[in-house]
């Protein structure tokens, strides 16, 4: 992993759906007056007749969305993490995850990261309330290469998809030929100090701190969950029988987040204790990026130090 | 074309059996919604029978004409309407809102052929019909979107985001039509929640609007067939209905909103709908 090459998960997101436009005509995208920002301006460029603007209305956007995937279409519905899956939860329940349609849902500016626009707009229960649909998949992507498979996979899944995407420019984990698959976790490294389960930006940071510990000597593992649902349960118990540590981190509540459905897997096939960093269920606040990545302790010095804490 | 007296008769006589459909149907499961049922029954059938391009024998024929009942507690005349079309045995609807029926309590577009969307929660169906319509238009495939919505349903937000979309894509293969029965839950509409003057509302968020007796066959029919001329711009239909209708002791009475008859009840509406 190169430090210094950062991209925006939003920014992956856009391109990957250019390159579905040019291979699909079904795709279709709509947005809720944030296309700048969530970056799905960069398919309205290319594709304008398959490109909705729907205004700031999101549960018009979701409803809209699912009347198109009913007639064939495969719609890519683009907004905030905290409208989408906040705004709008009742019309992904029930028009989208209900009648099982195939409607791709990407809540960008998710978690702290999003900075100075605050609380209100730092979106930190979305993992919660996406995965607890039935019918709904949920991805949190880390870097380019993963969000790129993100996109293209979602599009091959016949029903409702959640794409998890940031604001904040994060490194680029992977190169071209890492291979993903759905439900499968990436495990980076076999060191048996410790296993540290991440997900979105909070991946890299374990990267970080993987390779400081081990010029002092720590050998840890780090997992990247990109498909919180459906989970990994193979990988979660192999790394609690071969690790002697296990901690989650993201960028989201801890409750009914990465780390609950860690625990969950644990509580039911292998009883381990787990670690959960992240936010400790209240509201974000103001600040850049980097400032409160180290207010909530998301970064690889406090990773660190929980790997060496007794 | 005018439809002729006769078919219009055939068409009153059908809508009779699909109301005594529907009384048995909530009779039956001892729960459901007779009076926003009863009050739409005549444009499902004006529709069904007569104005929208569908086969039963092909319900998933990707060129049909779409319905969505945004209403979706009415279902139980969407399901006669559906059974009576032939879409599925009449004996299905006798296990309506039972455990293990595709008659689900609200409609649920996997269980059954015929239904074009799942609904239940209010003030949802209208986007969903402009996406279908948006379809047809980037398809160029011609086909045209039916959406009912009860007129204390749109109380909801969604439904003027709805609106506005509607108008702002031009929406000329949609056709909005609010059952518009005067009667929610909680008592009258204007007292619970004033949606008048709908027609200058609707007109204002940009729709062709049209004002008809909705239990009356033959004006519904007459305005289904002036929708289909408008261009550039939706059309809403308000068709004022009664709740109940059809079912003396129903008629009119907010309390028969979400009530099962009793036996001496039940015998009593099938006694009084006859043709």
């Amino acid at each position: 992993m190169d430090i210094d090459n950062k991209k925006a998960t939003r920014q992956s997101y856009g391109e990957a759906l250019v390159e579905l436009g040019k291979k699909n005509n079904n795709i279709v995208v709509l947005d809720a007056d944030l296309s700048t920002a969530t970056k799905s301006n960069m398919f309205k460029k290319e594709f304008p007749e398959r490109f909705f603007d729907m205004g700031i209305s999101e549960q018009d956007m979701m409803g809209t969305a699912a009347g198109m995937a009913s007639c064939g279409k495969i719609p890519f519905a683009s907004t905030f993490a905290v409208f989408a899956a906040g705004r709008s939860y009742d019309q992904i329940r029930n028009s989208i995850c209900y009648p099982k349609l195939n409607v791709k849902i990407c809540g960008s500016h998710s978690g702290v990261t999003v900075g100075e626009d605050g609380a209100t707009h730092q979106m930190l229960e979305d993992i919660s309330i996406m995965k607890a649909l039935p019918n709904m998949t949920v991805f949190s992507v880390s870097d380019d290469i993963e969000t790129k498979w993100a996109v293209s996979e979602a599009a091959k899944i016949n029903g409702p998809v959640y794409i998890r995407t940031c604001r904040a420019k994060t490194p680029v984990i992977y190169n071209e030929n890492q291979e993903f698959e759905l439900g499968k976790a990436v495990k980076i490294g076999d060191g048996t100090d410790a296993t540290i389960f991440a997900t979105g930006v909070t991946v890299s940071e374990a990267v970080l701190a993987k390779e400081e510990l081990e010029k002092q000597g720590i050998n840890v593992r780090v997992v990247d969950i990109h498909t919180i649902k459906p989970i990994d349960s193979e990988m979660i118990v192999k790394c609690a029988k071969e690790t002697k540590k296990l901690i989650s981190i993201e960028d989201h509540n801890v409750i009914g987040g990465l780390g609950s459905s860690i625990a969950d897997v644990l509580a039911e096939e292998y009883p381990q204790k787990l670690i959960k960093m992240g936010i400790n269920d209240r509201f974000g606040e103001s600040g850049t990026s980097g400032e409160l990545m180290e207010k909530f302790n998301l970064l690889s010095v406090d990773i660190i130090n929980v790997v060496k804490s007794n | 074309m005018r439809v002729s007296d006769d078919d219009i008769r055939d068409l009153e006589r059908v809508a009779v059996e699909v109301r005594k459909s529907v009384v048995e149907e909530v009779y039956l499961a001892k729960s459901g919604h007779p009076g926003g049922a009863l009050s739409c029954v005549d444009i499902l059938v004006s529709l069904y029978f007569n104005q929208m391009n569908i086969n039963p024998e092909k319900p998933d024929d990707e060129n049909r004409d779409r319905f969505i009942l945004s209403k979706g507690h009415a279902c139980a005349a969407l399901y006669a309407v559906l059974a009576h079309r032939g879409y599925f045995d009449k004996e299905l609807l006798k296990g309506f809102r039972k455990l293990g029926s595709p008659l689900q309590g609200h409609p649920d577009k996997n269980k059954l052929p015929g239904i074009d969307m799942s609904s239940g929660s209010l003030g949802q169906g209208l986007s969903i019909a402009n996406g279908m319509a948006l379809s047809s238009k980037l398809d160029s495939k011609g086909f045209r979107v039916y959406c009912l919505v009860g007129d204390g349903e749109i109380q909801e937000g969604q439904f003027w985001e709805a609106a506005m979309s509607s108008s702002h894509y031009k929406l000329d293969n949609l056709c909005l039509i609010v059952d518009k029965n005067n009667l929610q839950i909680d008592g009258r509409t204007k007292d619970v929640m004033n949606v008048d003057p709908l027609n200058k509302k609707l007109e204002s968020f940009g729709f062709e609007v049209f004002e008809v007796d909705g239990n009356n066959i033959d004006e519904v029919i007459s305005v289904l067939q002036k929708v289909k001329t408008i261009k550039g711009k939706p059309c809403a239909i308000i068709a004022n209905t009664v709740k109940g209708k059809g079912v003396s002791y129903m008629e009119n009475k907010e309390e028969w909103h979400g009530k099962a008859p009793n036996e001496e009840e039940f015998n009593k509406a099938i006694e009084e709908l006859k043709f």
